[in-house]
């Protein structure tokens, strides 16, 4: 068996409209992986999840996953891919229970199987208590795992998410963070597409850009994170104060009477800082990230593309 | 064989998908039509007809009775097809489809068999109604009539698909059975035998493909008949071979379902 889970070589895609969605992407992710492919709205991250999950048909180029080559042997591909798309894609006239063994059967699973293993999906997705109702009278949180559950009910190796925690609340979200950390490390290889790139901060190992078609960085997310020049960090302090404070090599600033804002080098120490606001009779009582720091990365990267 | 098998259990999914997609929505598919042709019967048949007197040597109400039951099968057959297809495509449930090993053949195949069986079902209900109302009605040849019955159903669930590839909106899921299926299985001879058209409406009305379907089926079910059966069966053969190829041609191409 490949070590690659998916492997996309030299991939084009033109649309109708002349609309160049793709110039040309290689990509490989490793079986196991729990991969980032992250990139502003219309980057082609879309396209090339429909290319793979076959929704979208390519212009040019070469798709493996666990080396089946999806030109030659689609259905093989197919069965060891799931796909959860970025918008709702079931009948929200039917049941729960209905759609899932349905979406069981087109994987050509035989009903009785198909019945117990949806019971299964269902449960471990929190859903079997809603398996009657149907799919409509869901709460925007529940569709998402119900999406998930259509994906995984054929026991995918590669799971590829598209924006799966769009709209879902904070709680909600990071019960399908540990899910899918969960099932990755049962084995489950999982592509990402996400806009919270704190979501991929805290669960990817690799990641990927795309920007304007064209991939503009593919590497581990430590090694990405590590490039990072300068955070912001921002600093609530004991005492009010009508301007910021000037440190030398420090650019402080005054979000309000109590908040400071400051940029730090990564080659100096936070510790320098403390030392030096101490001397200045400023005492410090919380400290908190100015923004994510992937995130910070993320527009650096997107603005030079 | 393992292949086999997979495809097999998706077929059958796709098809009890479809029958009970119609089955839950029983007030809106299987009750207006016997309602509707109730209707003709009660004032074409029984009112209006002892008036007409006989067409083609029979009743007026025996004459007509295998013409509604085409209609209905017609306009049944097309309309499943074309909403269940064109509103898979507009929920986007029609992914369900294709991120899954089933071959385009077996999609085509699974939403055919829903309009079919719809539409045969519609059948036996309008031919049932009618026993109402004539109730000595006996079929000549079973063997043609229910030959026609299922390759009218076929045909027609064939256009629906096709409509549905094609349709944006569901206007376009509506323009054709309105303004195109509908005035041509009026002039298709449900109602009357073109014998009785002068010439030059006889020879146009030959060209309505409808007439050979609805004339085969009287055949079958009278033994009265205005074309001639063996070119009308061809006819009927030829014109599913070439929209079937149609259909695999414009899902491989992924037309009006990948983007």
């Amino acid at each position: 068996m490949s070590q690659f889970a998916l492997e996309i070589t030299d991939l084009k895609k033109t649309y109708d409209s002349d609309v160049v969605a793709l110039k040309g992407i290689n990509l490989s992710v490793k079986e196991g992986d729990f991969f980032a492919l992250l990139g502003p709205n219309g980057a082609g991250k879309s396209s090339t999840i429909g290319i793979i999950a076959s929704l979208v048909t390519k212009s040019a180029g070469k798709v493996k996953i666990f080396d089946i080559d999806t030109d030659k042997n689609f259905p093989e591909a197919k069965r060891l891919l799931g796909v959860v798309s970025q918008e709702i894609n079931f009948n929200n006239f039917e049941k729960v229970f209905d759609i899932v063994t349905t979406q069981a059967g087109f994987y050509g699973i035989p009903l009785k199987d198909s019945k117990l293993k949806t019971e299964l999906t269902l449960k471990r997705l929190g859903l079997w208590e809603k398996r009657n109702e149907q799919a409509r009278t869901l709460s925007g949180g529940f569709k998402r795992r119900l999406m998930i559950a259509k994906a995984l009910i054929h026991e995918p190796k590669l799971l590829i998410l598209d924006e799966p925690t769009a709209g879902v609340d904070i709680e909600l979200r990071r019960e399908m963070w540990e899910f899918l950390k969960e099932i990755n490390a049962q084995g489950t290889t999982i592509i990402l597409t996400t806009h919270y790139l704190e979501e991929a901060e805290q669960l990817c190992k690799n990641i990927a850009i795309i920007d304007h078609g064209e991939l503009v960085e593919n590497t581990s997310m430590k090694d990405l994170l590590s490039r990072l020049d300068v955070q912001g960090f921002v600093l609530d302090i004991d005492q009010s104060l009508d301007q910021a404070p000037s440190i030398p090599d420090f650019p402080i600033t005054l979000e309000d009477s109590t908040t400071l804002n400051v940029a730090i080098q990564k080659d100096q120490s936070i510790n320098d800082l403390f030392d030096q606001l101490t001397s200045l009779g400023i005492n410090v009582s919380s400290m908190r990230n100015e923004s994510n720091r992937l995130e910070e990365m993320f527009i650096e990267m997107v603005k030079k593309s | 064989m393992k292949r086999r098998n997979e495809i097999l259990v998706s077929l059958i999914t796709l098809i009890r998908k479809e029958i009970k997609r119609y089955l839950r929505i029983w007030v809106q598919t299987l009750v207006p039509p016997a309602v509707t042709m109730s209707l003709y019967f009660v004032i074409f048949g029984s009112l209006i007809g002892p008036r007409i007197g006989t067409m083609d040597g029979l009743d007026y109400i025996q004459f007509m009775i295998p013409g509604l039951i085409m209609m209905s099968v017609i306009t049944n057959s097309y309309a499943n097809v074309v909403s269940s297809f064109y509103s898979v495509k507009f929920q986007k449930s029609i992914e369900e489809l294709l991120v899954s090993p089933m071959p385009n053949w077996a999609i085509l195949v699974g939403f055919i068999m829903g309009g079919v069986s719809r539409g045969v079902l519609i059948g036996c209900i309008v031919f049932c109604v009618s026993l109402f109302f004539y109730p000595s009605f006996t079929i000549v040849n079973p063997l043609l009539t229910i030959s026609v019955l299922f390759l009218t159903a076929i045909l027609f669930s064939l256009m629906g698909f096709i409509n549905a590839i094609f349709a944006d909106s569901f206007d376009d899921i509506s323009i054709i059975p309105t303004f195109v299926l509908t005035p041509l299985i009026y002039l298709g001879g449900v109602f009357y035998s073109i014998n009785i058209l002068p010439d030059i409406w006889r020879n146009i009305s030959m060209a309505n493909p409808m007439l050979y379907v609805v004339n085969t089926f009287r055949e079958g079910m009278l033994g009265v008949s205005d074309v001639s059966i063996p070119f009308a069966l061809a006819m009927i053969v030829f014109f599913i071979v070439m929209l079937t190829s149609a259909c695999l041609f414009l899902l491989h191409r992924g037309v009006g379902t990948r983007q």
